[in-house]
């Protein structure tokens, strides 16, 4: 236990991601980070730091560490295949110009 | 990728004007820039806080009062979110705090000028936020997405820190005699250090070729250091008040204004550390450092301590 | 004294209050235990900055109105008197920063010095818990100034009081150190808590009329919170009875001197200007 405490010491407060949802409706959008104990700790810190100036509705935070990203190395594989599936978008459509509305 | 295609990779989107990604791979040099141009940044803002904050429990009005504390706050929000840029790029703010501590880091060393009156409160909001933000506003488009995100957020929250100096300052100059008096001293006093803010010259400013290329840096410190002044000086007239330069001049031929020899002699003294108030302020940054330790510790432990209590509960 | 004059000590007390904390707060501005914090606290100290300017702002209308016969005496000080003398109307700022101390209705707990995070918290935590069952109250008198103010104000103290709540168990329960200063600062402090709930003549009057809150109702509620709190913290609830009081009589500790001496230090220096 001593020990342990010890090490917590040493030990700086974990880092955290916060997203922020600025409005009612809004997804919640990533704003920062900061540091904190724990994560009500990290949740008012959110709204200490990030909200000041009526920036927020609403705050998400996580632990930094459990965030994972994709690799940047393997974007071309990852994202360019969707580039020739335009048919998935409504402007690939031609409609006539009666209908207006679709 | 051999290391090669990384660096022309890295150097393709350096050249098409993208944002670098902190799990992008990046030069060394690129990251060892960043990291200390960052750190001295945000290390700037947290020592900062200090010539200003002598003056919180003094503002005369109670208006004014508010006003700086939110400023200074401000000043705290910046240096946490360049201290979070930083982390990005694989250093904690812990050791950042370690090297401002043991003098490795350096910080702007305008704040290692004394306020000694009300009207300094005006003259830092007016010349040195000014200045800073002529330099940030262009890192703003900087190649390294979180320094350049942070930075947008910094110059958002930076744009009531100058007005506040300025109309401190304009309040002064048509005030009584007094206070016309207060604002033309602390003029004085901050005039020269704001325009060594911008760095040593040119030629001999060893890193500027290589970071304007990569877009750490987008002016240089002298075109920087001439927009000041050019906008300062008519700033100045409004107020009244006498820049304290008697070579100063309207060039019609450069459209700008020449400037008196600055004091880089007084500059390399300050940065290398015999400014009037380095000792103070890096003394004072310790000294809440290590007088927080125990609260730190305690927040953690009892984080620590919670955590290992619901665990048992859930195991059982 | 008349109702009128009630009102305005009444208003003024609570002005004070505010300012007297949110001064002690802001000065940890760029000194806190991290950076976190520190912007937390600021933020808390503004929050008693701002409802400070409201109520003096108040309360300055309040003495406006008073006939020019009872303004004259109203507070001794000589800036004041002689603003009064040439007609002029008070502001804001001529209330907190042209009165001395014995005009100051703050309580003695506010003005007691930030020494360190326990010390800040053990404070805030009493008077945050104070406020929190103040306002509630305060919100439904019949002044609609005072009732508009307890409203905003209540949003405001429950976030103090959460914030300072929580600070106090971190303390009791995080390590041993904190553990022993958390519990410190508590007993030192405990003797400026009984003036909180002590009914002056400005709190009866205020009462009767329909203005003021029953201070004493809510010394048992303030009591279940912070033992409940304690308790979590395993921090011990002073058994200590003697309770200093005096401030709601301008009756201060030594520490509200040196506070005016800085507060005002701009206003005497620099008497009669615009800043």
């Amino acid at each position: 236990m001593t020990q342990e405490i010890n090490k917590t010491n040493k030990s700086e407060w974990p880092l955290w991601e916060v997203f922020i949802r600025s409005k009612v409706g809004l997804d919640h959008k990533h704003a920062g980070s900061l540091h904190a104990a724990d994560a009500e700790m990290a949740i008012e810190n959110a709204r200490d730091v990030y909200t000041r100036r009526m920036e927020g509705v609403s705050i998400w935070v996580v632990e930094s560490k459990f965030i994972h990203a994709s690799d940047p190395g393997e974007s071309e594989s990852l994202y360019d295949p969707a580039n020739d599936k335009i048919y998935r978008h409504p402007t690939f459509y031609n409609l006539p110009d009666e209908v207006k509305y679709m | 990728m051999t290391v090669h295609s990384f660096q022309e990779h890295f150097d393709s989107l350096i050249d098409r004007e993208l944002t670098i990604e902190p799990r992008d791979w990046m030069p060394d040099d690129y990251r060892k820039t960043l990291i200390r141009q960052i750190s001295q940044h945000a290390h700037s803002e947290i020592v900062g806080m200090l010539p200003e904050g002598n003056w919180i429990t003094r503002a005369p009005s109670l208006r004014r009062k508010a006003v700086l504390l939110a400023k200074v706050q401000d000043e705290a929000g910046h240096g946490l979110y360049l201290y979070s840029a930083a982390e990005t790029l694989g250093v904690t703010r812990d050791e950042l705090y370690d090297q401002l501590h043991t003098g490795k880091a350096k910080y702007s060393s305008i704040f290692n000028y004394p306020t000694l009156t009300w009207a300094d409160m005006g003259a830092i909001g007016w010349l040195v936020d000014g200045a800073a933000i002529m330099n940030q506003v262009p890192l703003c488009r900087t190649s390294y997405g979180p320094y350049a995100r942070a930075m947008v957020r910094v110059c958002k929250e930076e744009s009531f820190h100058q007005r506040q100096g300025f109309e401190i300052m304009l309040t002064l100059s048509k005030g009584t005699e007094i206070q016309k008096k207060l604002a033309q001293d602390a003029f004085n006093r901050w005039w020269w250090p704001s325009l060594m803010m911008f760095g040593p010259p040119d030629a001999e400013s060893p890193h500027t070729e290589q970071s304007v290329r990569w877009r750490i840096k987008r002016l240089t410190n002298d075109e920087l250091r001439q927009k000041f002044v050019d906008v300062t000086v008519e700033q100045a007239k409004v107020l009244g008040l006498e820049v304290p330069d008697k070579d100063l001049k309207w060039n019609e031929e450069r459209g700008h204004f020449d400037f008196g020899a600055i004091n880089w002699d007084e500059f390399w003294n300050v940065v290398k550390g015999n400014g009037p108030c380095n000792k103070q302020r890096l003394e004072t940054r310790k000294k809440a450092w290590e007088d927080g330790k125990w609260v730190r510790d305690a927040a953690m432990a009892h984080a620590e301590k919670r955590k290992a209590k619901k665990d048992a509960v859930k195991a059982a | 004294m008349n109702k009128q004059r009630y009102l305005l000590d009444y208003t003024l007390r609570l002005a004070d209050d505010a300012l007297i904390i949110g001064h002690r707060l802001s000065e940890w501005c760029g000194h806190g235990p991290v950076l976190e914090q520190d912007i937390a606290l600021t933020n808390t100290s503004l929050d008693h900055l701002g409802r400070a300017r409201t109520l003096y702002q108040y309360a300055a209308e309040q003495f406006n109105r008073l006939p020019q016969g009872e303004k004259k005496n109203a507070f001794t000080s000589v800036a004041i008197q002689n603003l009064v003398a040439s007609g002029e109307n008070l502001g804001e700022d001529d209330l907190a920063y042209l009165r001395d101390g014995w005009d100051f209705r703050n309580m003695l707990l506010l003005e007691q010095p930030n020494i360190d995070w326990a010390y800040t918290i053990a404070r805030s935590f009493f008077y945050d818990t104070f406020n929190y069952f103040f306002f509630q109250h305060l919100a439904g008198c019949k002044d609609e100034s005072l009732a508009a103010v307890a409203e905003k104000s209540l949003k405001e103290v429950t976030y103090h009081l959460r914030w300072s709540s929580e600070w106090v168990v971190r303390l009791g329960d995080g390590t041993s150190e904190s553990h022993q200063r958390m519990q410190h600062a508590v007993n030192e402090l405990w003797a400026y808590t009984g003036e909180l709930f002590v009914m002056n003549d400005t709190d009866k009057i205020m009462l009767q009329e329909g203005t003021g809150v029953d201070i004493e109702a809510i010394k048992p509620l303030w009591m279940q919170r912070v033992s409940a709190v304690f308790e979590e913290a395993t921090i011990n609830t002073p058994t200590g009875t003697w309770m200093q009081q005096g401030g709601k009589e301008g009756r201060h500790t030594e520490q509200l001197g040196y506070i005016l001496a800085e507060l005002q230090f701009m206003q005497r220096a620099y008497p009669g200007m615009a800043w």
